[in-house]
């Protein structure tokens, strides 16, 4: 049902009451989900402009340049509420929503990163989500060959009931075959290709914008779409095929609110009307009616305009790649979205009204007050300690998870996963390094730092591999705005990423808000969750230093500064106290901070090197002991920290570098506080904390890491 | 000469191949749709790996039966090198150019990473530049990558030298440590009879350039661009 307040406006608007059709039509397109309505306002405070930016936000995916004529596309979305009722299906049609996005922009589809968040698993739920949620990730990337490249995997009570399933994509395109979902010409014809159309996926804007109740399993099924990852992937040939031919002169894919949203959105991007036949569209049921057609979700489908003379070109691709093609309607001067069902009209309402005239605001916010818990005694036996945080699953190794994912399709991964950020080729030795992810513990402690903590880890991510940041992605999961407090948590972290991205110089060109993370069955929100995908580009693929040190007798340089901070942290999570102390700041000279490393890197004087973030500085040094031991001495930056938050504070802007020629890499460095901790060699972490000596051998940690893997196993 | 790559709908290593055969090879290779029903003009044809037909039914069953493979099959029985990896070796066995069947991993997910190879006949078109008992390095991606076959044929493939590359660990041993999924006697690829036809899970494209880990499969195409040359 609309709500009484947006029925009176489109009353007043079109100077009659809409039907049925036309209700059902706004209730989509007017949700939450696809008119940031409390949204909107707050995004406006992101820069999404910049040098190498073509297209910003408001397309398909944004488009961004990467040089010698070539472009990346960039996109991200949530699949959260379908994946809780249908992991499996909910995940995988969380990647082709996604993925068709790019394909849209003229892009082929080159990889994917998925940031998801869970329940701990301790509970049957849970862990079936997990199992089943990758598995659907990798079920479909996997069929349509698109590497999952990198990933974060985060645990917490408060996502028990509400997982988040987030999907970036990354594409790849000639910057002179670009395509838009700007519609260019009355008369042109609008042929749909791709699945035929059923009652799946019935109303999935509307159900993505409220809050998941306990019986959501039973009631929403309808609401969740089946994924058919072999349909995709013909649909991307087709598409990048009908591109290279250059007949395609705007294209949309078929996502939240359907048949209904993609033809009016094109339309109205354009300024131009559309009509539509729904008659025409190839269904997959008997005796659908024109709503049902025009608001079905049914995935694979993608419309594209065409000039009338290429109608037939078009028909005979999708007969090629033997896939449903139909002339469903075309482009109209008169600028309505007009619907025709069995010589009925339908619909006919004014299109920038459907498009563009849902009321955005700002919904009253208040601060959102945490009981903070006591600090932690001190840890007594360190090493446990570390042991117990690399065996938290936040930490472990996720290579149960990457294993199941295709990552090296399409011969681009330079750096296998596990990593601080993937490494992808893209024309000789130049290539793109992507990380993604968040810190929903920091975010909630304090949003603002959390939101800017959350690109401060990513860009060091980055530039530890020598890449600078080109352009990042978010998709802002947060629960109910419509409570004060969960509306403060949303404004505060948007305010802390935009501020770092305007500190970074990483414009914010795309993403997507997934509000009403709730759930009735635990009485929880979720974390604030404000997750993004950044892209950064690499001067020499083949260059890149190890994540892992490489050889003995090499001098280990700690970048940045140490503090106390370790509130959120895993420490403290572990510790039973994951709201006390206060949470990173990140430092006022973060972006030179970054720029320096970046500039290290890319002198080729660094063997290994690695960011230090959740888990600390203890967890980082372990991480880097794969094959190689390594001996270091704290002493030195101790000042008065104890030797818990020496080890475990994530104190953000830190990285680990290892190398042969410390002098070099010291003058790189310049005034970026560093200090040589350590050399490497043996078969063992060793750390000296004041008088205090830890010893983890290599097989202690590898055992701590696999502790996800072991669960799983079982 | 110019190898045929085939494209079936969801082949999805088909441009991975042209890559190596035309980037790093300087070979002339092409990819042909599978609506094609002749590839008399090609001197040899890789089948690539991939989802053809999205696994549905069975892992290359709908493949198996288009009319390209009669082509592909007309190929085999005059002599030129076949070469299915992956997806495309499950097509073969589907079609009857090998024999045997790749069955659903013994841990039944889908597994992407690095296996070391022990070639095991280099007397093939596909083989013969590699050193009999060579350890190779090449990554596997599959979910259906388990070799079985009945007992009297199992022993008989290995009497005929059919099995060309055993999962092992670095220094060559078949442990079943290292049996990635199962695969009876450690089996990762097979030919047919006259050593023509060749089948692997392990993606040798994969593992052509130094820059991705490794270039020990480049050998492999080099030596069945070799065969077909003369």
């Amino acid at each position: 049902m609309l709500p009484e307040d947006d029925l009176k406006i489109i009353v007043e608007k079109m100077g009659r009451q809409p039907n049925n059709v036309e209700q059902g039509c706004f209730l989509n397109l007017w949700s939450e989900h696809c008119s940031y309505r409390s949204s909107a306002p707050l995004l406006k405070s992101f820069t999404t402009t910049g040098d190498r930016v073509i297209i910003g936000p408001g397309d398909d995916a944004a488009i961004v340049r990467f040089g010698d004529g070539w472009v990346l596309a960039l996109g991200m979305e949530s699949h959260n509420h379908p994946s809780y009722v249908d992991p499996y299906n909910g995940s995988a049609t969380g990647v082709g929503g996604i993925v068709r996005d790019i394909i849209s922009m003229g892009a082929r589809p080159i990889a994917l990163m998925d940031p998801l968040y869970f329940g701990p698993l301790n509970t049957p739920k849970n862990l079936y989500l997990f199992e089943h949620i990758i598995e659907g990730i990798g079920g479909y990337g996997n069929c349509i060959g698109v590497p999952v490249v990198r990933g974060e995997a985060f645990f917490d009570e408060r996502y028990s009931g509400n997982p988040l399933v987030n999907v970036v994509c990354v594409g790849l395109a000639r910057q002179d075959q670009l395509v838009t979902a700007t519609a260019q010409k009355a008369g042109n014809k609008i042929v749909l290709i791709g699945s035929t159309t059923g009652r799946d996926g019935l109303g999935g804007a509307s159900f993505a914008s409220r809050d998941l109740s306990e019986s959501a399993e039973a009631e929403d099924r309808p609401s969740i779409q089946i994924g058919d990852p072999f349909t995709e992937k013909l649909l991307i040939e087709l598409s990048l095929e009908a591109v290279a031919e250059g007949v395609v002169k705007s294209c949309r894919d078929l996502g939240a609110a359907g048949l209904a949203g993609a033809s009016s959105e094109m339309a109205s991007k354009g300024n131009l009307g559309i009509h539509i036949i729904a008659d025409e569209v190839p269904q997959r049921e008997a005796g659908m009616n024109a709503f049902e057609i025009m608001i079905a979700e049914s995935q694979e489908r993608i419309l594209f305009e065409v000039e009338p003379e290429n109608v037939d070109y078009m028909l005979q691709l999708a007969e090629k790649y033997d896939l449903n093609g139909a002339v469903i309607g075309e482009l109209t001067e008169r600028p309505y979205f007009t619907v025709e069902f069995e010589d009925k009209t339908e619909t006919d309402i004014p299109i920038h009204l459907l498009t563009e005239g849902a009321p955005t605001f700002e919904r009253p916010s208040t601060p959102f007050t945490v009981k903070k818990d006591p600090v932690p005694d001190a840890a007594g036996d360190l090493k446990q300690a570390v042991l117990d945080v690399l065996a938290s699953h936040n930490m472990a190794s996720k290579d149960w998870i990457y294993r199941q994912y295709d990552h090296e399709v399409q011969i681009r991964t330079v750096a296998k996963p596990g990593g601080d950020s993937a490494i992808q080729r893209i024309i000789g030795d130049r290539g793109i390094t992507l990380s993604c992810g968040c810190n929903p513990r920091h975010t909630y402690l304090d949003p603002y730092e959390g939101g800017k903590g959350t690109l401060a880890e990513n860009a060091m991510n980055l530039a530890v591999k020598g890449g600078r940041g080109l352009a990042l992605v978010d998709c802002l999961n947060f629960g109910n705005p419509e409570k004060p407090d969960i509306y403060w948590q949303f404004k505060y972290a948007i305010n802390g990423l935009a501020d770092a991205a305007r500190d970074l110089s990483i414009p914010v060109v795309g993403g997507n808000v997934s509000l009403y993370n709730e759930s009735e069955e635990h009485h929880t929100a979720i974390l604030p969750t404000p997750a993004i995908g950044v892209v950064g580009e690499v001067e020499n693929v083949s260059a890149v230093p190890s994540s892992e040190f490489t050889g003995a007798g090499q001098s280990v340089i700690l970048v940045g500064t140490t503090k106390a901070e370790l509130g959120g942290s895993e420490y403290y999570n572990l510790r039973g106290s994951p709201n006390a102390g206060d949470v990173p700041q990140v430092p006022a000279d973060m972006a030179a901070i970054v720029e320096s490393l970046i500039t290290t890197i890319r002198a080729g004087k660094v063997a290994a090197s690695h960011d230090v973030s959740q888990g600390g500085l203890a967890a980082a040094l372990c991480e880097m002991c794969g094959y190689v031991g390594v001996k270091v001495n704290l002493s030195e930056i101790a000042g008065d920290m104890s030797a818990e938050e020496l080890l475990f504070s994530e104190s953000h802007g830190r990285a680990l570098l290892a190398t042969d020629d410390p002098d070099a890499v010291s003058a790189q460095l310049g005034n970026i506080p560093h200090v040589v901790i350590g050399t490497t060699g043996g078969s063992s972490l060793r750390i000296t904390v004041s008088n205090e000596h830890i010893e983890v051998d290599l097989d202690e940690i590898k055992n701590a890491r696999a502790s996800l893997t072991r669960l799983m196993m079982e | 000469m110019t190898v045929a790559i085939i494209q079936f709908g969801g082949s999805n290593c088909d441009n991975d191949v042209l890559h190596v055969l035309q980037d790093v090879l300087g070979i002339d290779a092409e990819l042909v749709w599978y609506k094609e029903e002749k590839l008399d003009d090609y001197e040899a044809a890789v089948i690539p790996g991939g989802f053809s037909y999205g696994d549905y039914l069975r892992s290359g069953a709908i493949a198996s039966r288009t009319p390209i493979m009669d082509a592909v099959r007309k190929m085999a029985d005059n002599g030129k090198p076949v070469m299915g990896i992956c997806n495309g070796f499950q097509i073969l066995t589907e079609s009857g150019l090998l024999e045997g069947a790749l069955t659903t991993n013994s841990y039944p997910k889908f597994k992407c990473e690095w296996s070391y190879l022990r070639v095991e006949n280099t007397n093939t078109p596909f083989t013969s530049m590699y050193e009999k008992g060579q350890v190779i390095r090449i990554p596997i991606a599959h979910k259906d990558g388990k070799y079985y076959h009945d007992d009297p044929s199992l022993q008989q493939l290995e009497d005929n030298n059919q099995v060309v590359f055993r999962y092992v660990d670095e220094n060559g041993n078949p442990t079943e440590a290292v049996n990635p999924n199962g695969s009876r006697h450690n089996i990762a690829g097979i030919t047919n009879k006259t050593g023509n036809v060749l089948g692997m899970m392990p993606h040798p494209e994969r593992a052509s350039e130094t820059i991705m880990g490794a270039d020990d499969g480049l050998l492999m195409f080099k030596s069945m661009i070799e065969s077909g040359r003369k």
